[in-house]
């Protein structure tokens, strides 16, 4: 019976695999030989990023039978997605949750590849096609934060309109093929839309596949070992024997590790959306409303941190020359470096740019994320002076106070730790600076401060310095110039050597 | 089914025929061979052409947005002239004169308009010079503040500090039958409305022109 059964099964599969003809291909691919050594932890997180495409790809055909794709009803549709279809909000937040632990993980995919030396020969056109994979979840993750199309969307737009605007001559026509039309619309997310639905998914899985394809045909790149180089002529002989003398079939050896830390990522995911929720949507997309204070996308927030700190003198060349640079740089890797040593403690260089680009990505996102450029803009009215430094206040003291509040000093100066960072702090200023030097930053600005000479009456300026005096710690002296300590200094000892005062 | 000759295992079969096939072809000559080329050679040629002239119609289709800036443009009323006090900055909000039924509330933009004389405007976009984020008002200090990078503006619109490499952009505008009207319709940024250009006025300070190029000469 139980074999009768088993019987039929077989003639089933023969069946189709006749047809198909697929046992063949499928055998070779999971019966791989592989380097022994591969079979690793750090070999894990390209797969990890596949199953993160597979996620996104049914979490996100999830959200387009709810979501509207339409600039009146986009904002509403995600809203009854949050809040009342059922477990629409665990969908939203998988993919949000989704997409940054995407493109995470194929930053770390690619660093790996970078630091093990993968992109060598014969290998650069995975390297090649990499590039363009990151690329594409870069655009993925960008379109997607315009579908949200509430204030952060817009106002990211509107930092991509004055990108794009800088381009010179083809500026205006780029910002209108961007935008579908003069301003940021119903028709900048349809067409938003179909970027993130059809043309960048549609790339993305055929990049995949290529990429895949490669690593399949070429074997997957051994560990690498200090003083084992790369040679054009003589690698892929090399790589054979190491794959059949110590290899191992690439299932079960490798692939388990994939599983297992695939899985593993699918579980954060769902565990980070169910813990933290969806993102948004924030305020409705109408921009009459000034109250807002845009923000991009996690993997976005590094640019936001570094447009904050160029010159503006440097800001259009940039614009214009740093994503090309970035982009060239990358692709040229595997041709400026494709043979030679694999391993990082032979590559001191290669090992310096990552950790490089790594920290000062790190700093900038870090940066980003606690905007101390960005003035707080209720400060003035929201954040109260300390008492202690009233205490003893004159009445022009306190009139300083009043102003330091009143003219917005705060939004960018904070005083007992709130207020915004954009200025220096303010607590201990009258110990770094003279009541003249005070005077006249104020009057003239300079640096990132706005010259309040024009907004200001000289009794304003009077009572404000006044105040900004008396801010030094009790057991710290105010700053006094040079010329002040001179005759403080020839002054007091004038008694004790006896002759007269002035 | 039962025939064991079903097996998959015998894939030989079809590469077999494939090249019996090839080597028939070959015996055909090849005055016959090179004229398939040539059909192919025309099969290419033609959906080339097809192409051609697909690709025309989609081009322009793709590229119907991009306009000349003054064919989205119109002038719109902000209301009554007088209705604005004199010496203050107003926030404004209008409708796009460029709309789709589908825009929702992103058809309402605002600007500001400070009335400086009697019939004197200056109406400036509330997208910061730098990135384009909405700039606040604050008639205490009398400054515009950006939320996004801290850029700074006085009341007429130049550039107090922080990056943008210029000021407010401003509006054309004029009186009709005593209402004030703007020329509006496309979002400002750096390549339409005004341009990289030097707009300093009295008072700038002179450090705000680093940015600004070739204009002072």
């Amino acid at each position: 019976m139980k074999q009768g059964r088993t019987q039929m099964w077989k003639q089933v599969y023969d069946w189709f695999e006749r047809r198909l003809q697929i046992e063949g291909p499928i055998k070779d691919a999971v019966l791989h030989k592989v380097p022994r050594n591969t079979a690793s932890w750090w070999y894990v997180f390209g797969s990890a990023a596949f199953t993160l495409l597979m996620l996104q790809i049914v979490t996100g055909i999830l959200l387009a039978l709810v979501y509207v794709p339409s600039g009146a009803e986009a904002w509403n549709s995600l809203n009854i997605l949050n809040h009342q279809v059922p477990l629409g909000w665990f969908l939203r937040a998988m993919h949000g949750w989704g997409s940054d632990f995407m493109v995470a993980v194929v930053f770390i995919h690619m660093a790996q590849v970078f630091l093990f030396g993968a992109y060598k020969f014969p290998r650069e056109l995975t390297w090649t096609v990499g590039v363009f994979l990151l690329l594409m979840t870069l655009g993925m993750a960008f379109t997607g934060q315009v579908l949200r199309f509430d204030q952060d969307a817009y106002w990211g737009l509107g930092i991509g309109v004055f990108i794009l605007s800088r381009v010179p001559w083809m500026g205006g026509g780029l910002v209108h093929l961007l935008l579908g039309g003069p301003t940021i619309a119903g028709a900048t997310l349809s067409r938003f839309f179909a970027l993130h639905v059809f043309v960048i998914p549609g790339t993305l899985l055929f990049l995949v596949a290529m990429h895949v394809w490669m690593v399949l045909k070429l074997g997957i790149n051994e560990w690498p070992m200090p003083g084992r180089l790369v040679r054009k002529s003589t690698y892929i002989a090399e790589y054979n024997k190491l794959a059949h003398e110590d290899g191992i079939p690439f299932i079960p050896g490798a692939f388990w590790k994939d599983l297992i830390f695939s899985g593993a990522v699918l579980a954060a995911v769902a565990v980070c959306a169910a813990v933290f929720g969806p993102y948004g949507p924030g305020g409705q997309p109408d921009p009459s409303i000034t109250q807002t204070v845009p923000k991009p996308d996690f993997p976005f927030l590094w640019i936001y941190a570094v447009l904050s700190y160029l010159p503006p003198s440097m800001e259009t060349p940039f614009i214009l020359t740093a994503p090309i640079l970035m982009i060239a740089g990358l692709l040229a890797v595997p041709f400026v470096a494709g043979e030679g040593e694999k391993s990082w403690h032979r590559r001191p260089v290669a090992v310096l740019a990552l950790t490089s680009v790594a920290l000062a990505w790190a700093v900038f996102t870090h940066l980003a994320t606690y905007t101390p450029w960005s003035p707080h803009m209720s400060a003035w009215s929201g954040d109260t002076l300390p008492v202690k430094y009233l205490r003893a206040a004159t009445p022009l003291v306190r009139q300083g106070a009043v102003i330091f509040q009143a003219k917005q000093c705060r939004n960018c100066h904070s005083i007992g730790g709130q207020g915004g960072e954009r200025g220096p702090a303010l607590d201990a200023v009258a110990t770094r600076m003279t009541l003249d030097q005070m005077r006249y930053k104020v009057v003239t600005g300079g640096g990132n401060m706005p010259a309040y000479g024009k907004n200001l009456s000289p009794p304003e300026i009077e009572a404000l310095v006044s105040f900004l005096e008396t801010l030094h710690p009790a057991n710290e002296q105010p700053a006094i110039d040079a010329s002040q300590q001179a005759t403080q200094s020839s002054a007091l000892p004038a008694p004790a050597s006896g002759s007269s005062p002035p | 089914m039962s025939d064991q000759s079903d097996s998959p295992r015998k894939q030989s079969t079809g590469p077999d025929i494939d090249r019996a096939s090839e080597q028939a072809s070959d015996q055909e000559g090849p005055a016959i061979v090179s004229r398939r080329w040539l059909l192919l050679k025309a099969g290419i040629a033609l959906n080339g052409l097809v192409g051609l002239a697909l690709a025309v119609p989609i081009v322009r289709y793709l590229l119907a947005p991009v306009r000349k800036d003054d064919s989205y443009k119109s002038w719109i009323s902000l209301g009554a002239a007088d209705s604005f006090p004199m010496g203050e900055t107003r926030l404004v909000s209008f409708k796009n004169p460029w709309t789709r039924p589908w825009d929702g509330e992103t058809d309402n933009v605002a600007a500001y308009v400070r009335k400086e004389g009697a019939n004197q405007f200056t109406v400036f976009a509330i997208n910061c010079a730098h990135l384009g984020c909405p700039v606040r008002w604050f008639p205490q200090s009398q400054l515009f503040m950006c939320p996004c990078h801290g850029g700074v503006y006085y009341a007429d619109g130049s550039r107090a500090s922080g990056p943008p490499e210029r000021g407010l952009f401003t509006y054309d505008y004029k009186i009709a039958g005593g209402q004030l009207q703007i020329d509006a319709g496309q979002m400002p940024s750096l390549s339409n409305t005004a341009k990289l250009v030097n707009i300093s006025r009295p008072g700038q300070d002179g450090r705000a022109k680093d940015g600004d190029c070739g204009c002072r000469g």
